[in-house]
């Protein structure tokens, strides 16, 4: 029996330290937190997406308690959201552009003719590792979809004809595309950006079109039509400069002869132009005799290992 | 070192771990070195090797000499490029490189009744230069690793600061299966290399060399010792043969006993270490001050019709190769380098560069392909092949769930120089070089972001 209460009392004994230890350390390192942090990161989407350029949702509202960032410049976070952020702190909303990621290419499998076929592990990552992958256009997309992986959202799928189709409402701009691709072919743009060149083929016009029936031969018509230097041909392919995307309409999609440079429309995604290739075809462009030695048959080439 | 004959007991040094791989050598290995014809038009990219591209010194439509100096060093890390044909230049423009982006080159179209006799160039006394002049005549020659690697060799031959390097190892194990092009030099080049090798001994003020030669080529070893003869200095060593033993970090560790440490380089532990073609080269080159215009490259695998190992100029396109050697319409596969290490390519317009040695042509029905992947059943065979005693196996499924950093800083992925035995020997068929090759990419670029 006394060997029992001298084992409860020590026990106790100690209970009743901790006990105290704790009850000292939680008056002494209390840390003062704004209640309105907790409140603030109730509202926001809490995707985590990083596109605000915080490090998490968390981070961003601590940031707009302090008022060192707007709430408007959470663009995943809903009107009705963002104005109730503001509407907290009681503080200006402010406003950031929502931003998408756009794809600077249009070649699927059958219009891009490819060199080799690729055999290996299913990505884009591991196929640019093998002579740049198999594409004969060196700036294409892959078509592996690593983008559509690597997507938290949700926003991208591949379509029929591989190549990553993005969702806008979807796309949070959080850049994790940006970086999985090895091409860089994704980049973010703000919504209003309409006018968009659907390539990177910087091989002379002959080449690309070659290799690609939908590239940018750099004919320079769409730099004519655009009005006050909006788009200028360099290293053999067009370039739309934002900085004066008040200027942008579709007009110079209109004679584009590849359909390369399109015009993002509300709801109905890319435009072409009416001068633009017609495609029908649906299979992928067969490889090449030219693009092969010329002591062997074309046939042999059909399974080309990359 | 060969202690009391202890070789008459227990056989040549031997790799631990690694694998025996088919070699399939016998193709290549009896056939002397021969020369291609030159092409209709040479493609000299700027960068063949590690380090800053060459500028170019020469302008579109200048007459260049076989052997003249067309594009010069930039900076330290970077060598010269010299014309390898007598013929004008086109053009200098982007070229497609064997890792698939496009990169600076010029382009020379031989003319076509030249000699292309090597007219360029000086004597010099390499007995009376010190080890700083050798350096740079090495750089000047243009010469780098020709194992592969393309690293410039001069820079391997300044000593760094606070270092002591007491031995030249020549690497003569060429562990590849199909290469013959070492094989070859040894066989027939002998003078030159112990000669680069002697050079290379005086310009790092080591006092001995050790070829290791693999014990599969006993013509090479029986033809090195012959040149070798009496003279003290240089040790000519047989290794029994296995794969990756032409790895640096694994020859060093087999022939010496000393490890390379963990992001180290060989001069860390005393030693400096070339391959058996490129001392040739400086063997060759250096005395008249000439650069480095062609190489040996083993054109093999069953899909050729006239294999061979074939003195290329640098700068040939590989479809023209191919067509001089010829391929059956058995052809599936055209790589670029051995078959453990080499990479495929997607486009014969390529140029064969001074990192090449050997292009094979593999045949429908080869043990490569379409192999079905199944996951992973933890057999260890990854483990126990290993070279650097890595954990693939666990690597591998770190790299399956995009876990890159900690594939680097907790399990060393930086030490694999992807030797390959580990995807050899899996049943499950997962291509781990890959993965790590990815990862290592990837890492590479978080790092360049940060």
């Amino acid at each position: 029996m006394t060997e029992f209460l001298i084992a409860g009392g020590i026990m106790g004994a100690i209970g009743a330290t901790l006990a105290a230890v704790l009850a000292f350390a939680d008056k002494k390192l209390y840390v003062y937190e704004d209640p309105r942090i907790d409140e603030v990161e109730g509202l926001l989407p809490k995707a985590n997406c990083g596109a605000c350029g915080c490090a998490g949702c968390r981070a961003f509202a601590e940031k707009a308690v302090k008022g060192e960032i707007a709430p408007g410049k959470c663009t995943v976070n809903s009107a009705e959201g963002v104005a109730a952020v503001a509407a907290l702190l009681q503080i200006d909303a402010g406003t950031e552009e929502r931003r998408v990621a756009r794809l600077a290419c249009a070649g699927g499998p059958h219009v891009a003719r490819h060199r080799a076929l690729y055999i290996g592990l299913p990505t884009c990552r591991a196929a640019a590792l093998v002579n740049g992958g198999a594409k004969g256009c060196s700036w294409g997309c892959l078509g592996l979809g690593d983008c559509e992986r690597v997507c938290t959202f949700q926003a991208i799928h591949m379509s029929g004809h591989s190549l990553p189709v993005v969702n806008e409402p979807l796309c949070t701009a959080c850049g994790d595309c940006v970086e999985v691709c090895p091409k860089q072919l994704f980049s973010l743009h703000a919504v209003s950006h309409r006018l968009w060149v659907a390539c990177r083929n910087m091989a002379d016009g002959a080449q690309a079109e070659a290799d690609c029936e939908v590239a940018c031969t750099a004919c320079g018509r769409c730099a004519v039509d655009a009005p006050g230097g909006l788009i200028q041909i360099v290293n053999n392919l067009a370039v739309i400069d934002y900085g004066r995307n008040s200027l942008a309409s579709p007009v110079p999609t209109q004679r584009c002869p590849t359909g390369a440079i399109v015009w993002f429309e509300k709801d109905q995604g890319p435009l072409r132009g009416p001068e633009a290739k017609r495609i029908t075809r649906q299979s992928p462009l067969p490889v090449r005799a030219a693009d092969l030695p010329t002591q062997r048959a074309t046939s042999s080439y059909e399974g080309m290992h990359s | 070192m060969n202690f009391f004959g202890a070789e008459r007991f227990f056989g040549p040094k031997r790799l631990w771990r690694g694998i025996h791989v088919p070699e399939h050598k016998e193709q290549t290995a009896h056939l002397p070195i021969r020369r291609l014809p030159f092409p209709p038009l040479l493609i000299v990219p700027l960068s063949q090797h590690a380090g800053k591209p060459a500028k170019a010194i020469v302008h579109e439509g200048q007459e260049v000499v076989r052997g003249e100096p067309i594009a010069e060093a930039d900076g330290f890390m970077s060598v010269p490029m010299h014309a390898p044909a007598t013929g004008r230049v086109e053009r200098i423009a982007p070229a497609p490189s064997a890792k698939g982006e496009l990169t600076p080159a010029i382009y020379i179209r031989p003319y076509p009744g030249a000699s292309q006799e090597v007219l360029y160039g000086a004597e010099q006394n390499i007995d009376q230069m010190t080890p700083a002049q050798v350096v740079a005549a090495v750089q000047a020659t243009g010469v780098v690793g020709l194992g592969g690697a393309a690293f410039p060799t001069h820079v391997k031959l300044k000593v760094p600061e606070g270092k002591k390097i007491d031995t030249v190892v020549v690497n003569g194990c060429e562990c590849e299966p199909y290469l013959t092009t070492d094989h070859r030099v040894m066989v027939e080049y002998p003078r030159q290399v112990l000669h680069g090798a002697r050079i290379a001994m005086r310009a790092v003020g080591a006092e001995r060399a050790v070829v290791g030669v693999e014990d599969n080529k006993p013509d090479a070893l029986a033809a090195l010792r012959a040149a070798n003869g009496d003279r003290p200095g240089i040790l000519i060593e047989a290794v029994a043969a296995k794969y990756p033993q032409g790895a640096e970090k694994m020859l060093v560790k087999v022939l010496l006993g000393r490890e390379i440490p963990a992001g180290g380089l060989p001069a860390d532990v005393g030693l400096a270490v070339f391959n058996v073609a490129t001392l040739a080269q400086i063997g060759e080159l250096l005395p008249d001050r000439q650069g480095l215009i062609e190489r040996v490259v083993t054109i093999a695998g069953p899909a050729v019709s006239k294999p061979g190992n074939y003195l290329i100029p640098l700068g040939t396109p590989l479809r023209w190769a191919l067509e001089q050697a010829g391929c059956t319409d058995q052809a599936v596969s055209v790589v670029l380098g051995g078959p453990m290490m080499g990479a495929a390519v997607g486009s014969f317009d390529i140029p064969l560069t001074k990192g090449v040695t050997g292009v094979l042509v593999l045949a429908k029905g080869g043990a490569y392909g379409e192999a079905q992947v199944f996951p992973c059943i933890h057999c260890a065979a990854c483990v126990n092949v290993c070279p650097l005693q890595l954990d693939p196996s666990h690597l591998g499924l770190l790299a399956r769930k995009d876990r890159y950093e900690e594939m680097e800083t907790v399990y060393h992925l930086n030490d694999c120089f992807e030797c390959g035995c580990c995807s050899y020997v899996c049943p499950a068929h997962i291509p781990l070089v890959q993965y790590f090759r990815v990862a290592k990419q990837m890492n590479r670029e978080r790092k360049a972001r940060s």
